[in-house]
């Protein structure tokens, strides 16, 4: 081992590169902090990994039932319509159950940052990663259910692990800046779930974001889950492909947020032990 | 340079404390309460606008938790650092174990840090002993492949094999703190930081733990640093020591030296201190520690007492109200060597405000020749241990043997063995 080579500096407002070595470097504990939330999760519970399939399942029922026959929204007929709805639910129950726990990841782990040292940057980053196996888990959750509607998934599908990274790093960005936010000021443990119960409407979760009038289709994709959403269902089922231009608009917004997250976490980071 | 293990340059860490202007009472109107906290929270929301730290209350004031500390360690070292409450130690170790940041100066340090600045820390409840040993391990950025390689060692070293799966939630603090610090002794890190934990374990783990402390120094070269209120292992544990006031390293030193010098310290001698000089005040809202002393069978203040004379300790004490319980002061002696003699409750008690001293007797004949460090506590329940104040090592008190011709003993004859030297009722009977 590189002993004795291994100089580090405390120093006051130590300048700071993005975190990607860091991160790297830190692989293992990553993965091992992934693994705990996984395991402590379900942990004294009787249902255990059910509850990962039950809670989409319900919420695609209740869409379905809201949306499709109740509301009667169009669906271009080329898919069953809780298919198109669990398409719309797998990336945006990611997102926002992520998001809501990366808010408070680090004020849940308070002993270990006032007491421990590592990059703090990767206890959100290591409960993305839980979340993203229940995305895999509700991956085969759709399967189930594709081979029950006789459902033959298109060639597109290709293209959904790239839709997962994009929803991923969607995730990251404000789920970095309210993590750190939340260290300093508590509001953003109410601010989050309540601002994800307006996105979730104004998100195409429910229905076809190509049921929102062509005028405002270009503003309604700054919002960066309807190009995912409309990618993860485009990858799935073949739907339609996605409005391109808004697309690129998200993905845009994604990288954005990523970066002002990023900086903001590295900036708030140096704190973290004293405020929290 | 190269066995360079810390070198610490001019480290300060400031805090911005805040301060209410006026004392907020019962008898404000609602009128006055919503000014208030409007006013109160614009401030905050301007100062949150222009980057200003937001603190409560009106007025802001800056407190050096540590200013411009500078040392040196070299590798192989155990260094000891020495200092009353709030001195500014943990806040020291925590800047060198990287999870707080300077506010003023730097630090290099050589090498991967291990720190166990709390029973636990970095443990999860919830998760098994087994899997928070690679937890542990993962934190400080060891592959898992060398944890795998020292779990035997971690495990026989801590005594838990049979707990291994159980959640450490389960555990008892003691079994908490020695798998703990088996885990952190273990990782192969070059530097390891020990704040005050091992107070938990028992006398015996504690015994295994300096003696690997100081294995893993010598053998391997490696650093450790060390804070403890207990002086009997500074002297025998520590080659340095450093000595904290107020935030600032003020001496530094053979560890005899330095816990002469932390008795001799700001506001007393080490058998006689007036707490009400210290900056800070000990205690609660029901209770403050006001002074304590230690006298001879004449009445005199002393710190040296002979093992054949009465001497007494004394605890001054304040009430701010009167209690439905009364409190118990309580002394606990311990030996040079870290372990304790014995604990002694007060049994006269009382619960009305005012000020008292509790007085308790050391017969003579009862303790051994050697430096005794006192711990004095106030206790306010005895259903569930609640203290209004311990403070350990507040006094201490050399007991010395002297011949009928003042000349002090052999301390190494077999005579001065063991903790107490009680007088005890000899004969030798002829049976044949």
């Amino acid at each position: 081992m590189e002993r004795s080579a291994v100089v580090c500096i405390v120093a006051p407002g130590g300048a700071k590169s993005l975190p990607w070595r860091e991160l790297w470097a830190y692989r293992e504990l990553i993965a091992t902090l992934t693994v705990r939330d996984l395991a402590l999760r379900f942990r004294q519970t009787v249902m255990g990994v059910a509850w990962i399939v039950l809670k989409p399942l319900v919420t695609m029922v209740v869409l379905t039932i809201i949306f499709g026959h109740v509301a009667k929204l169009p669906t271009n007929g080329q898919a069953p319509y809780p298919l198109i709805v669990l398409a719309g639910i797998l990336p945006w129950s990611f997102f926002s159950t992520a998001l809501g726990e990366i808010t408070v990841s680090l004020v849940n782990n308070a002993t270990l940052i006032s007491k421990v040292y590592f990059p703090r940057i990767i206890i959100p980053t290591a409960l993305l990663g839980t979340f993203l196996v229940d995305v895999l888990i509700n991956l085969g959750l759709m399967l189930l259910l594709m081979i029950y509607y006789q459902f033959t998934p298109p060639w597109t599908i290709v293209f959904l692990p790239a839709f997962l990274i994009l929803a991923a790093l969607a995730t990251l960005g404000p789920g970095l800046l309210f993590a750190a936010l939340c260290v300093k000021y508590r509001d953003f443990r109410n601010i989050v779930p309540f601002g994800l119960q307006i996105g979730m409407f104004i998100s195409p979760v429910g229905y076809l974001s190509s049921n929102i009038s062509s005028d405002w289709r270009f503003i309604y994709s700054f919002n960066p889950l309807v190009g995912i959403i409309d990618g993860f269902r485009w990858a799935l089922l073949g739907t339609e492909s996605p409005y391109w231009p808004g697309l690129l608009v998200g993905i845009g917004v994604v990288l954005v947020a990523l970066w002002i997250g990023v900086r903001q976490f590295q900036k708030a980071e140096r704190a973290f032990a004293d405020l929290i | 340079m190269s066995d360079m293990a810390i070198k610490a340059e001019g480290l300060g860490k400031k805090y911005v404390i805040g301060h209410l202007s006026r004392h907020t009472n019962a008898t404000e109107t609602l009128r006055e309460k919503v000014i208030e906290k409007t006013t109160s929270g614009l401030g905050k929301a301007r100062d949150y606008l222009l980057g200003r730290p937001i603190v409560i209350g009106d007025r802001a004031e800056d407190f050096w938790a540590l200013k411009d500390v500078d040392f040196e360690i070299r590798k192989g070292e155990i260094v000891g650092f020495v200092g009353r409450n709030g001195a500014g130690k943990s806040t020291l170790l925590k800047i060198l174990s990287r999870i707080t940041e300077p506010s003023a100066g730097n630090a290099k340090i050589y090498g991967r840090v291990s720190s166990l600045l709390e029973v636990g820390a970095g443990f999860h409840a919830e998760l098994t002993g087994r899997e928070n040993i690679y937890l542990n391990g993962a934190i400080l950025g060891m592959p898992r492949a060398v944890i795998r390689k020292n779990f035997d060692e971690i495990v026989a070293f801590s005594g838990v094999e049979r707990f291994l799966d159980t959640p450490v939630k389960r555990y008892s603090s003691g079994m908490y703190v020695r798998l703990a610090f088996s885990v952190a002794v273990h990782l192969l890190s070059d530097i390891l930081i020990v704040d005050e934990v091992l107070a938990v374990g028992d006398v015996e783990f504690q015994k295994k733990c300096l003696g690997k402390m100081e294995d893993v120094a010598q053998s391997q070269g490696r650093t450790v640093l060390f804070v403890t209120h207990n002086m009997g292992l500074v002297t025998s544990l520590c080659d340095r020591a450093f000595l904290l006031e107020a935030g600032r390293v003020t001496r530094s030193g053979t560890p005899a030296e330095i816990v002469s010098n932390y008795y001799s310290g700001s506001h007393g001698t080490p058998f006689s201190v007036d707490f009400e000089k210290g900056a800070r005040r000990i205690g609660d809202s029901m209770a403050t520690l006001l002074a304590a002393r230690i006298e001879n069978d004449k009445g005199a203040t002393v710190g040296e007492v002979g093992i054949g004379t009465d001497f007494v300790v004394i605890m001054r004490y304040k009430l701010h109200g009167d209690y439905v319980r009364p409190p118990e002061p309580i002394f606990q002696f311990n030996t040079s060597g870290g372990q304790c003699a014995f604990v002694s409750v007060c049994t006269n008690k009382t619960a009305e405000a005012g000020i008292y001293e509790a007085v308790c007797k050391v017969p003579k004949n009862l303790l051994n020749s050697d430096t005794y460090y006192i711990d004095l506590m106030l206790r306010h329940s005895n259903v569930i241990d609640t203290f209004n104040f311990i403070e350990r090592n507040a006094l201490s008190v050399l007991v010395v043997d002297r011949s009928a011709h003042g000349i002090l003993s052999d301390a190494k004859s077999v005579g001065s063995l063991g903790v107490v030297r009680p007088a005890l009722d000899w004969s030798v009977r002829t049976v044949a």
